[in-house]
């Protein structure tokens, strides 16, 4: 589903390299974790996928169902498919949370060359679905996450998620700055989303959200590559022994 | 004090072209005093320091830039509230467009035809608050304003008024020169809301005089907009008696050259005043020149300047806004905050705050800052998949929501969204 073929990339103002030939497959129905140090360039490795600015790609390519994703805009990305919860939400003063959503779904459909959804069926889809969250119509109603607590920000990005319904879904970090109630929440949101045609990049630096989003195949990345593939035991090893054995390992 | 012989020109070549009205009643004292001060201050010019943003030519000329008038909204403004409207073709009133202007608790009279009745609370404001707000700064055109005007409302508010007064103002002749002077007495405990739209002539010189008793409120929302060629010079001058309120709000989209200056005098103890304004510019010939001046002069006041200006190519943007704290205005509050979203290189945001304190227990805060849309926050609404015309709207939206937001009412402030998002979809490069 998302091909990631030797993948190259580079910050484009210092031109320091920060993947380095990075190869990896999300298949559909699979959650696939990405565990690494800091400084190993999981963070660039979301961004370079959903499009962000300041990332040269040098070398390599990414393919979501086939279709060319790194030639694509960003908002092209997403309406193909491709979904970045990000490791710190941007707060938006002044838009409404529920404008901002639906201002989203209606443009993904319009670039799809659906239908928009009328309001009534939208305001039932978001209620529904924020209740599944623990997000109550206050929050809602706010602009896109002001004042929200850590928490709320990244159930907010579940919510979003879940509204936009995409077919790969890239989760940058998303346990950091949570306390367990709060993670188990956000990952009851994830877990609730896994089906056999959505396929999960789940990039942490802990352990810990493994044990609620339990994956298929965990992926150890260092200096911007993978460099130990295996199952959700790969997860409980590095927690025991940390990343230094691993990389002597592969040295 | 003799004027420079380039002022002294000026002035005479504006007023060759006025006449004070044949028969002024009751304002004949004030339009002769108002014109006395025009001819000691002069026209304002170039050199003289309150102008030194914005070029006062267009709005001196003996005869005004012709303006193209643009045929009229499907859907004015406002159109789906119930209000009591008011309108003005090129400066002078329509009665049969109008609604009649029978509302509980709020006298309303044309000033046409008020100078021959017997109106004494208009008779001691009518040019009162223009000439206490002559100083420390000059306002000639204000000044110019009550010696000429030709028409506008007296509009006195004895109690709370069930529904907005909308002062609608037409523009159809390309060439018109409207002088409007309006005049509002809120008395103790009233409430009124004053509604404006309309681009009103090619040239536009408008004063009102707002005057809030005790306990009263005034509530003022104005959108200015339509018509790309017109230039408006307008003033508000608002004096604030004891625990009373005042708030305007106004909206600019267009207009060649806009200069909106509002001077507020807090004359008693815990009044509010807030004055917003959010503009949005697009071109080179966009001028717009917002100017404050607030005066604390009793305590526990509070005032708020909130200024948001979107500018791009090559449109300019000026704000000028002072706070003032009197000896004596102890506890004051005070903020300002005037800021640009520039959307290139080529607009400007020029601005000058200024405080001016002499009371040893205020909080007074002012900022000013220019900036480009932030990248991360557009990043994040594309990334949801929202094009990146469809994301600057909402980023622009989210700039001058501070300012939008100091509209108390919803389903105005709703309305006012509402157009904005339609002009910046239009407007989409």
């Amino acid at each position: 589903m998302l091909e990631i073929k030797n993948l190259r990339a580079s910050l484009e103002e210092e031109g320091k390299e920060i993947l380095k030939g990075l190869t990896l497959t999300v298949e559909a129905g699979k959650v696939h974790a990405i565990m690494g140090p800091n400084g190993s360039g999981k963070s660039t490795l979301s961004y370079v996928l959903a499009g962000r600015g300041g990332y040269e790609v040098t070398d390599g390519g990414a393919t979501l169902e086939g279709r060319d994703i790194l030639a694509m805009e960003p908002e092209e990305r997403a309406a193909a498919g491709l979904f970045l919860a990000f490791q710190y939400p941007v707060e938006i003063p002044g838009v409404g949370n529920m404008t901002f959503l639906r201002t989203a779904v209606n443009a993904q459909r319009r670039t799809r060359g659906e239908e928009e959804m009328d309001a009534a069926t939208f305001l039932k889809e978001v209620r529904a679905r924020a209740k599944e969250l623990k997000i109550d119509a206050e929050m809602l109603k706010r602009p896109v996450n002001m004042g929200f607590s850590g928490g709320e920000k990244k159930r907010n990005e579940i919510l979003q998620m879940a509204m936009l319904e995409p077919r790969v879904c890239i989760l940058d970090e998303t346990d950091s700055g949570l306390d367990v109630d709060a993670m188990k929440l956000v990952a009851d949101g994830v877990n609730a989303m896994r089906s056999p045609d959505r396929g999960f990049l789940v990039i942490t630096h802990y352990q810990r959200l493994l044990d609620h989003i339990v994956p298929d195949v965990v992926h150890i990345m260092v200096d911007g590559r993978i460099i130990k593939t295996g199952g959700p035991e790969l997860a409980l090893e590095v927690e025991k022994n940390g990343y230094a054995d691993l990389i002597e390992e592969a040295a | 004090m003799a004027l420079p012989q380039a002022k002294q020109t000026a002035t005479e070549e504006r007023l060759a072209g006025l006449n004070l009205p044949a028969a002024p009643g009751w304002t004949r004292p004030a339009r002769e005093a108002a014109l006395a001060r025009v001819q000691a201050m002069g026209m304002p010019g170039r050199r003289d320091e309150y102008w030194r943003f914005t070029n006062p030519a267009d709005f001196i000329s003996a005869v005004p830039v012709p303006a193209t008038h643009h045929a009229r909204q499907k859907v004015p403004v406002f159109d789906g509230m119930d209000r009591v409207r008011l309108v003005f073709v090129d400066g002078v009133f329509d009665p049969a467009a109008s609604d009649d202007p029978a509302l509980a608790g709020v006298e309303i009279t044309r000033l046409a035809e008020a100078q021959d009745q017997d109106i004494h609370w208009a008779a001691e404001l009518y040019g009162a608050l223009e000439a206490r707000g002559q100083s420390p700064v000059a306002r000639p055109l204000a000044a110019l304003n009550t010696a000429f005007a030709t028409d506008g409302v007296l509009i006195r508010a004895t109690g709370r008024a069930e529904k907005p007064v909308n002062l609608i103002y037409q523009h159809e002749s390309e060439t018109s020169d409207a002088i409007l002077h309006h005049v509002i007495k809120v008395e103790a405990g009233a409430d009124l809301t004053i509604l404006e739209n309309g681009p009103a002539a090619a040239r536009f010189n408008k004063v009102m005089e707002v005057d809030i008793a005790e306990g009263g409120a005034f509530h003022h929302v104005r959108v200015q907009g339509r018509d790309h060629d017109r230039r408006a010079a307008t003033h508000i001058f608002a004096r604030l008696g004891r625990e009373s309120m005042f708030k305007s709000f106004t909206m600019t989209a267009n207009g060649a050259l806009t200069r909106n200056e509002c001077v507020i005098e807090l004359a008693g103890d815990d009044g509010v005043a807030h004055v917003a304004g959010a503009c949005l510019g697009d071109g080179a010939d966009f001028h717009h020149d917002d100017t404050v001046f607030v005066t604390h002069d009793a305590e526990r006041c509070e005032s708020r300047q909130v200024f948001k200006k979107v500018l791009r190519n090559g449109a300019t943007g000026v704000f000028q806004g002072k706070i003032l704290v009197r000896p004596g205005a102890q506890k004051t509050d005070g903020y300002q905050i005037s800021q640009s979203l520039l959307l290139d290189e080529d607009s400007q945001f020029l601005v000058k705050p200024e405080l001016e304190i002499y009371a040893d227990d205020v909080a007074c805060s002012h900022g000013s800052t220019s900036g480009a849309i932030d990248e991360t926050a557009l990043f994040y609404l594309r990334s949801r998949g929202v094009p990146r015309s469809e994301a600057v709207d909402l980023m622009v939206l989210s700039f001058i929501a501070e300012a939008v937001e100091e509209i108390e009412s919803d389903q105005i402030r709703d309305e006012i969204v509402e157009r904005l998002s339609r002009w910046l979809a239009r407007h989409r490069r």
